[in-house]
Order: structure tokens, then sequence, then C-alpha cells
């Protein structure tokens, strides 16, 4: 007898203990390309979420954070993978991560099925906000086509007539295009699209100078910008015509682009020089930790940790339910490093743009000091599409 | 096309065919002659230009750090031959693909945990950064005369090397049959390791010289390992001069056919021509035996 109640008092401590235990514990996973040639990103991503974690105590909505890192290795059947076990073996509540758009289109349907919250923190294709839009998922970062979409603007602003336009071929070349051309009015002297991966880029360059354009309009994300950017220097082009890119000179390639950057102008609705409270803390301690100037989407993951924790927050210090937690990233309690910043109707920001130049800070490093601002609470284009209402909180 | 743009086009695709010599002469060496497939050999490329961006941040000197790298180069694939590739010799061509195939693995993860994800910087001062008048009105990068001239100048030594030294001849004889050499007293192995120990350091070179144009970053090697072994399948496996030839011709080939031909074709002008020359002339367009 004595023992069957020792033994009854044990269970019930240890499923009390068990359930206070689960109540202050929230499971997050966590998704990027942490190795493969995509590898430079998804460790970015991870650097700036791990800071945040760390910086908010190791806990996110004052639960205990565990967070779930998985590698996607750039696949989308990889990424779709981690996904499923994430929320059906892990029961993760949240999902984030994601920096290639094809790995997110397989994740997200995954997170959404088993009734969790995806929150990207890179990707944003546009079919996520329009017609596929959805109470489970959310993008911390960007709609792909509003940055170059600002980069139009700006060329309409300084008068482009003759724009001569560069990007790979591949989907999201063709994006960052289309997206100009929505806002850009001047004409185009040519559109060239290269071989993704292409390592020599002497014939276009040549055929660049021959067109003599009023300026250049690039999109050459990682190695590519790299191979790019040098030898366009190198073949003197620079100089002669004005150079605008979107994600070309992050902090990813900057350093080793090295000066052949020098006066390349850029949007963006963040920058490592962007001037406020919040951003300048972000910057010193992410230098502090990691010995670096963080990029773009360190900065996007280390926003998308902080939010994830005020909505938390907001939402009573628990997960909940997907609908629930929608709810609660609509509540305007946190505050972005990028300064304004609301979700749309699409679960998309609204978010200022910025115009960029690459020039150098006090101690000789490359940098994207703001020069302008283009726009003001900017929403993409697709929000008409999406179904969704906003939601009543 | 005007006459200055052709002269330029036609520099710009020698330049990246020494380039690709310098690789593939190293891959078609111990492909043909040791019948091993190293899908590694992109990593000592890769190998040459980290370490050369390394090596530069603190000598400064251009030619200095060239050497090191080459040299450093040449050690490390004669420590990768005798550790993880004498094995594999005897093996059938797929163990050794999938063997090789790790290695890039091994090798760009270790790249990443020596130097970080981040690509690496390479900054060239001086004449080296600049531009030169080489007529019809034309500046070319220095950077890449010097490729293109280092490029020719290694292609002449290994040609010399190659049929007119000793050890030339015991590669010729070894790659011929090799038992009988061995039968004569010849230490084939060594007389192979040391060819595979060559071979990584061009690719080193390789690597070297294109940091300044290309990204130095963890897989760099793949992507310029397809167009080796492009050259390589045309020129004629195991054969130097094939590869010579058919690393001028891909290059030249790329480059005008970006210039020139519509996007589409542009692009894969190269796989063009490797399938014309397996299908008229399967053992390339320069066969090593007979």
């Amino acid at each position: 007898m004595k023992k069957l109640l020792v033994g009854a008092l044990l269970g019930s401590a240890a499923i009390a203990y068990g359930n206070a235990w689960a109540d202050d514990t929230i499971k997050v996973g966590f998704i990027a390309s942490l190795s493969g040639n995509q590898a430079v990103v998804g460790r970015e991503l991870l650097d700036g979420f791990n800071l945040a974690v760390k910086e908010l105590g190791g806990k996110l909505g004052n639960m205990k954070a565990e967070i779930l890192v998985r590698d996607d290795q750039g696949k989308p059947d990889a990424g779709a993978q981690a996904a499923e076990r994430l929320v059906q073996r892990d029961r993760a509540s949240i999902v984030t991560g994601v920096n290639l758009s094809n790995v997110l289109l397989a994740v997200v349907p995954k997170v959404a099925e088993a009734n969790r919250t995806f929150i990207s923190l890179n990707a944003g294709p546009s079919v996520l906000a329009g017609s596929d839009c959805s109470s489970s998922f959310f993008s911390v970062a960007h709609q792909n086509d509003t940055v170059p979409e600002a980069m139009g603007m700006h060329l309409n602003k300084v008068g482009v007539k003759n724009l001569y336009i560069m990007a790979p071929n591949f989907a999201a070349g063709k994006d960052m295009v289309a997206g100009l051309k929505r806002t850009y009015k001047g004409g185009v002297a040519a559109e060239v699209y290269t071989q993704f991966g292409q390592l020599d880029y002497s014939a276009e360059l040549a055929k660049l100078r021959s067109a003599k354009p009023d300026a250049l309009y690039v999109f050459y994300p990682g190695g590519m910008g790299i191979n790019f950017f040098k030898q366009l220097a190198q073949a003197g082009l620079k100089d002669e015509i004005p150079v605008y890119g979107v994600y070309a000179t992050d902090q990813t390639v900057l350093p080793a682009i090295g000066e052949a950057a020098l006066g390349v102008e850029s949007t963006a609705y963040w920058s490592e020089q962007l001037d406020n409270d919040l951003n300048r803390r972000f910057v010193s301690s992410f230098e502090k930790e990691y010995n670096r100037i963080p990029s773009p989407y360190a900065a996007m993951a280390y926003d998308g940790a902080r939010l994830i924790d005020a909505a938390l927050k907001a939402n009573g210090n628990k997960y909940g339910s997907a609908k629930d937690f929608a709810r609660a990233m609509h509540t305007p309690t946190f505050r972005s490093i990028r300064g304004d910043f609301k979700f749309n109707t699409n679960n998309f920001p609204i978010q200022s743009h910025y115009l960029l130049k690459v020039e150098k800070d006090a101690q000789g490093r490359l940098v994207n000091v703001v020069t302008a601002k283009i726009n003001d609470a900017y929403a993409d284009a697709y929000v008409g599409e999406c179904k969704l209402s906003a939601p009543k909180s | 096309m005007s006459i200055s743009l052709l002269l330029e086009q036609t520099l710009n695709g020698l330049q990246f065919g020494v380039m690709l010599f310098l690789i593939a002469a190293g891959f078609t060496l111990v492909f043909g002659i040791m019948n091993l497939v190293n899908l590694a050999h992109g990593s000592f490329y890769m190998l040459g230009a980290y370490l050369f961006a390394t090596v530069l941040q603190h000598v400064t000197s251009f030619w200095l750090s060239v050497a090191i790298a080459v040299f450093a180069t040449g050690f490390a694939g004669a420590l990768l031959e005798k550790v993880a590739l004498k094995p594999l010799y005897k093996r059938p061509y797929l163990d050794q693909v999938l063997a090789t195939l790790g290695l890039i693995l091994f090798f760009n993860e270790l790249t990443r945990v020596i130097w970080g994800s981040q690509p690496l910087n390479v900054t060239l001062s001086g004449t080296l950064n600049s531009s030169v008048s080489v007529g019809l009105g034309i500046s070319y990068p220095v950077i890449r005369l010097v490729i293109l001239a280092m490029g020719v100048l290694v292609a002449l030594g290994l040609y010399l090397g190659i049929t007119r030294t000793r050890t030339g001849m015991l590669i010729r004889a070894g790659a011929s049959n090799r038992v009988f050499i061995g039968a004569l007293g010849v230490n084939v192995n060594k007389v192979f390791s040391w060819a595979f120990s060559v071979g990584a350091a061009l690719a080193g070179l390789a690597g070297a010289l294109a940091s300044p144009i290309l990204a130095v970053e963890a897989g760099m090697g793949e992507s310029i390992l397809i167009f080796a072994l492009i050259v390589v399948v045309i020129g004629g496996i195991g054969s130097f001069r094939g590869a010579f030839a058919a690393a001028l011709l891909v290059g030249l080939i790329d480059t005008f056919g970006r210039l020139l031909l519509p996007p589409l074709f542009g692009d894969i002008a190269v796989y063009i021509l490797m399938a014309v020359v397996l299908f008229w002339r399967p053992q390339g367009l320069f066969p090593a035996h007979g």
C-alpha cells in the first residue's frame, strides 16, 4: 500500500514535471542550406537567428527555445523531408529559415498541412504572396519583386533612358527583371541572360562596351557577382557606365569583390549602415560575436527570431494554434531593425526601400551606405490576389 | 564585328583556353596514363586559389604567392595520392568515381572549416591590377595577359619535358606497358606519384592565376572541372597535344559562341562541339596511343 502510494505520488509528480517542462519549451525548426554552394547564405541566416536567441537569454516568448537545425543542402526534396520530420516527429510548432525560393515552395505545404506556422527569413516567391497565401505562412524579409521595383523607381528618377540589363538565366533572374520592368519607364538597350554559374563574362562585357548604354542593371547573387564585378572593373567598364544592382553587393560577397565594387548602387530595405538604435546595436553585437559585418540575410534572421519572440509574448507566452499565432504576428509590438515595418494582409512586409552605395567606412572596409529613401510603406504587387482578410486583433 | 572586338575576344578565348589547359593537363595525365578517374582534380584548383589568396595577404608579392601556392598544392597532391588514391588504381572506374566524388565533398567542407564559408578577397596591386594597350585602341587587363603567357610557357615546358627528358620517356613508357617497364627495373609507382603531384601543382597554378578574375569560394573546382572533362574528351584521353589544342578550341568556341550565337546556342556551343567530336572521332582529336 505504502509502495503503491509512493509510486502514485512519484508518477503524478513526473506527469506534473513533464507538463511543466512541455509548457516551458517552444520547439522551433530551422531549415537552411548549410552545405553545398548556397551554404554562405544559409550560415548567415543561422548566425543571425542564433544571435537574437542568445540575446533573448535562450528564450522565445518567455519559454525555453529549442532550435532544431536542419540542412536542406540547397535541394527542395531534402528541405521538404526535413520540414515533414520537424512537424510530425519532433512536434515543432514553428518552422523557419530557408534561403532558396524553390526549397521554400516544397517546404511550406508540409508545415501548412500539419497546421503549424512557417516563417520565411529570406525567400518570398510571388505565388505565396498572391493566390497561395496562407495564415500558416509569413515572410519576414521581402516579396522577391519589391527590391527591383524600387530600383525601377530610382532609375526613372535619375532619368535613365537606355538601360542595359544583365541577369543569370534562371527563375529568380527573370523575376528580378520582371520586377524592374513593372516600374521602370525608360528604354531597354538590351536584355542579356547569362548561364547560371557562368565564370567568364568577357564576351558579354565586350557586347556591353559596344552598346554604350546610359546605365547597367545587374542581378548577380553570390559567386557569380564576384566574378562579374571583378571582370567589369578589370575591363575598365565600371568607370564608364553607372552600375545599379540588386542582391549583388551585400556583405556575403562585398569583401571578396573588393574595390571593384566601389560606387555600385543598389536598392534594399535594410543596410548595415541603416541609422537607428536597434540596427546599430545589432550590427555591433554581430561584429563582436562573429568578427564580420552582417549581411541582410543575417539581419532578417535576427529580426525573424525577435518577431517570433514578440508574437509568442503577444499570444500569452504560448503558440496555441496556427490561427492564434497568425493573429499575434499581426499585433504591432515588434520593432524591426529596419525601422517602420508591418505585415500586409498576405503576411508579407510593408516597408520602406532605400538607395545604397558601396563606399568605405572609417576603418576602410567596404559597406553599403544609405544615400536616399526611395519609397515609404511599400507593399508588394500580389497582395490583391490573396484571399486572406486582415485578422481582427 | 569590328576588328578590335575580334582581337579582344580572341585574346579572351585564348586566355580561357590556356587556363583550361593547365587544369586539363593534370587530369588527362592521370586519367590516360595512370588509368585513374580523379574527379577531385578540381579540388587542387580550389586549393591553389585559397592558398594563393591566403599567402598574398601576408607576403604581398604576386609571384612569391603563386610559387608557394603551386608547391603547396603539388605537395598536397603527393600526399593525397599516397594516402587515398593509390589503392584505387586497380579498382574499376565506378569505384574511382565514387571515391573521388567523396573527396570533392571532403575538400569543399575542409575549406569551409579552415577559411569559413565567405568567399576570399584577392586584390592585386600595381601593374597587375591595370590594363595595357594591345593595339587597335584596346586596353586589356594585364592579369589576363599574364595568365595567357604562363599557360603558353607551361605548355611548352610540358611538351619538352615529356618528349625530351628521361622522366618524360618513363612516363610515356609506363603508360604504354606498365608491367614491362617495371620488369626493366624502373620504379613505375614512383614515376606516377611524381606525375600526379605535377598535375596537382598545375591545377593549383590555374587556381592561383584565376583567383584575381574569379570568385575564390568552396565548390569553385566543380564548375571548371566540367570544362576540363570536355577538353580531355575532345582532345583524346591521355594526350597532352590533344589537351592543348582542345583547350584553346573550347576557350575560343565558348567565348565566340556567347558573342555571336543566339543565347541558347551560345551557352551550349561547347557541348555541341563535344557531341560532334564524339560522333566522328570517339577517340578524340589527338589520341594518345596510336
